[in-house]
């Protein structure tokens, strides 16, 4: 049974990679954007994953801190989604273009 | 080695008071302010007297008094101040030697006579204990200044002085005449007092050290300080002369020399017993007592410079006895009688003669001067104080025939006159006497205008009292309220009594240069001259301003210009006024405030305009928008990868 290259792998880790930041820079939509940091995340999770089973097949870090990952994103979204939630009482709205009071 | 330390509570008696009444006078002592200040000073007078009495008669002298014993110079107490290096203190030192004895006696017994009079003259003022406190001020300073045993520590207390009378010409502050003389004071004797600084960095930079006995040590014998600042020189002057000089500059302006004198007049707007103690006794002779105190490097080591101090000494003298002649508001006469008789003081120091006779004489004469003129000086500047607390008026005009009003300021009025004019047997006789005799040995023509000023000053003297006591019909003693309260007539008694018997003290044997006693010499044919000329002038002050009429008017026309020119001070402040504001404002004044706003006011503008336009340029970039943050974010990133691929492979 022949292997799936690692290059494939990498380069869907590439495309992941940039569509989730593409999504980060042109969304306005909060949530949008907090998906979009999610893709970015699971890039860096099929990069670990990949490293470790093609690089270091007999060793598990890569798998742990993908775990890690997994459990730090779960995290993050509580946070974004709090923010997001505040956000939205005091501009009764989730477009990050009407955020811009802090500026000069 | 008896103990002198308690000396030290002389100046800081004075001080205690200052402090007293400086901080709780307005709210805690009020009326008392005044006894509180005069009990200090009359402590402080005590403790002076009994210096004066055990130094001069029993523990001062070396050796038997009668053979050759001469006074020695005691450090009564030293503690360093500020050290710079081993050899170079400014110490806090007192020094006692027969002219800082007789002054600090001067000092204080003026100080109390002046304190105990404006107990009546100040009465009901708003600022009572302020007045007193700044007296004491002015005590402690001047009483600090005279004990000096540190050059430096003799300027600090100089500008303690001449920030006391600051404070007390201002002291009517809602008068703007008044503000605008004690500005000119604190302008002009600041200005010289550069020259004093100068002189002082110069001396003791080269001898290489501040304390006034190794000073002169150092330069008047033959040392390798001495010969240093003697082949340096400047303009082709040697540092010592120049040293020596711009010091003597910082005693004329203190001591209201040509042409540093213009203040004084003007300081006449302080309260007059201010005027008596500051202006007349002790202040303005500052001056002199510094060059006494430097005399042995004058003399020994560069007479050249006493030479100037000669010529400046006359030429006040002889201008002020002229402008004083037309005066008609008499502080002001009495202020440029001042400065003509420091003119003398000044003039008898510069008469030294290396090789003549009577070489240190002068330095005698000055010193006997200084203290008689401190007596009858102070008495008819108390007096002008009771005439003008009584008519409420400065101008000769408003007076006349006051004989009868005053009778007890009449009689002080009139010894201080025969005093100052020199008849015998006053005292101003016999210290006239010693300066006109040290002046024939050093310089005829200086013995002759001195001589000439002599009659002068009887005439001024006596146009004042003609004019005040008689010149009008006799007034009655109708007023309200007597002549004037005890606590004024006292002093007055007490300085007449001085003014009459302070020519009998033996200065020649208590207070000569070198400590040694000096023959006394006897009062013979040469007191003819002077004394002649004195009752010619008084003479002719009778014949012109003794009966009220046209003649001084007549006389005054047919002196046409001379009058006029004596009139206005010889144009001496048109002149100040015409070099600071024609000459230093438009010269010097006018480019240096251009320079200010173009080039160093440009500048600092250039550098805020250019942050100013930098951060207009830069602050789009903080938009609030959090994408634009992390594009930036993200190119940063971007540009760190590209830099460390390219860079570390």
């Amino acid at each position: 049974m022949s292997q799936v290259p690692l290059s494939h792998i990498l380069m869907l880790s590439a495309a992941l990679f940039f569509i989730g930041m593409y999504g980060l820079f042109t969304r306005r939509n909060m949530i949008t954007m907090l998906m979009s940091v999610e893709l970015i995340l699971n890039s860096v999770n099929i990069n670990f994953v990949a490293f470790n089973k093609y690089l270091y097949p007999d060793r598990l870090e890569g798998v742990f801190f993908t775990l890690f990952v997994i459990a730090i994103a779960a995290a993050e979204a509580a946070v974004a989604i709090a923010i997001i939630i505040n956000l939205y009482r005091n501009f009764q709205s989730i477009d990050v273009e009407d955020a811009d009071e802090m500026k000069f | 080695m008896p103990n002198y330390a308690y000396i030290v509570l002389v100046p800081l008696l004075p001080l205690a008071a200052f402090v007293v009444l400086g901080l709780f006078g307005r709210r805690y002592f009020r009326g008392a302010s005044g006894s509180v200040g005069t009990l200090a000073v009359l402590v402080s007078t005590g403790l002076s007297v009994w210096t004066a009495y055990r130094y001069f008669f029993v523990d001062g002298i070396i050796g038997d008094r009668n053979a050759d014993g001469g006074y020695r110079q005691v450090i009564a107490l030293k503690a360093a101040w500020l050290s710079f290096s081993p050899g170079l203190s400014i110490d806090m030192s007192v020094i006692l030697d027969p002219i800082s004895v007789m002054m600090i006696v001067v000092v204080s017994l003026v100080s109390l006579m002046v304190h105990i009079f404006s107990l009546g003259y100040m009465k009901g003022e708003s600022r009572y204990g302020t007045y007193f406190a700044f007296l004491g001020l002015f005590t402690f300073s001047m009483l600090g200044l005279v004990l000096s045993g540190n050059i430096f520590e003799m300027y600090i207390f100089w500008e303690l002085v001449g920030c006391s009378s600051f404070l007390l010409i201002g002291f009517y502050f809602d008068r703007p005449t008044a503000v605008a003389a004690a500005k000119k004071a604190f302008i002009v004797t600041r200005f010289a007092d550069l020259g004093f600084l100068i002189g002082i960095l110069i001396l003791s930079f080269h001898a290489e050290t501040l304390d006034f006995r190794t000073l002169i040590n150092r330069l008047i014998e033959p040392t390798s300080q001495l010969a240093g600042i003697t082949t340096a020189s400047f303009l082709g002057i040697s540092l010592l002369s120049w040293g020596l000089f711009l010091v003597f500059v910082g005693g004329a302006g203190k001591s209201a020399l040509f042409p540093l004198h213009v203040w004084l007049p003007d300081a006449m707007e302080g309260p007059t017993p201010v005027s008596a103690l500051i202006h007349a006794a002790t202040m303005v002779v500052a001056g002199v007592y510094l060059v006494a105190r430097l005399y042995p490097v004058y003399a020994y080591s560069d007479p050249a410079v006493l030479r100037v101090v000669l010529y400046v000494g006359v030429l006040s003298a002889f201008l002020a006895a002229i402008i004083a002649c037309t005066q008609t508001d008499i502080k002001r006469v009495l202020a440029y009688s001042t400065m003509s008789q420091i003119g003398y003081m000044m003039l008898a120091l510069g008469t030294f003669h290396p090789a003549g006779e009577a070489t240190t004489l002068g330095f005698t004469a000055s010193m006997f001067h200084l203290f008689t003129h401190a007596f009858f000086k102070a008495l008819l500047f108390l007096c002008a104080g009771v005439i003008i607390h009584r008519m409420h008026s400065n101008e000769m005009k408003d007076m006349g025939g006051l004989r009868k009003l005053l009778p007890l300021t009449h009689g002080c009025f009139l010894i201080a006159c025969l005093a100052i004019a020199g008849i015998p047997p006053f005292s101003g006789f016999f210290s006239k006497e010693d300066i006109l005799l040290a002046a024939w040995h050093a310089d005829k023509l200086v013995y002759g205008i001195a001589l000439l000023t002599s009659g002068v000053t009887a005439f001024y003297m006596f146009r004042l009292y003609f004019s005040i006591f008689w010149a009008r019909p006799m007034r009655e003693a109708g007023g309200h309220h007597g002549e004037a309260p005890l606590t004024m007539k006292l002093p007055l008694v007490v300085l007449a009594l001085g003014a009459v018997l302070a020519g009998f003290i033996p200065f020649s044997r208590l207070v000569t240069y070198d400590g040694m006693p000096q023959a006394a010499h006897g009062v013979g044919v040469f007191a003819v001259a002077p004394v002649t000329l004195a009752v010619i002038g008084i003479l002719t002050a009778s014949y012109l301003y003794r009966k009220e009429g046209g003649r001084p008017a007549k006389f005054a026309a047919a002196l046409g210009g001379l009058y006029r020119l004596a009139y206005h001070k010889f144009y001496i402040d048109e002149v100040y006024s015409f070099i600071t504001k024609k000459i230093i404002f438009n010269l010097i004044g006018k480019p240096a405030a251009w320079i200010d706003r173009n080039i160093v006011d440009g500048l600092m503008n250039v550098v805020a305009a250019a942050t100013a336009g930098i951060s207009a340029g830069i602050k789009g970039l903080q938009s609030g928008k959090v994408q634009d943050y992390a594009l930036y974010f993200f190119a940063g990133i971007a540009g760190l990868t590209i830099l460390f691929i390219y860079l570390y492979t």
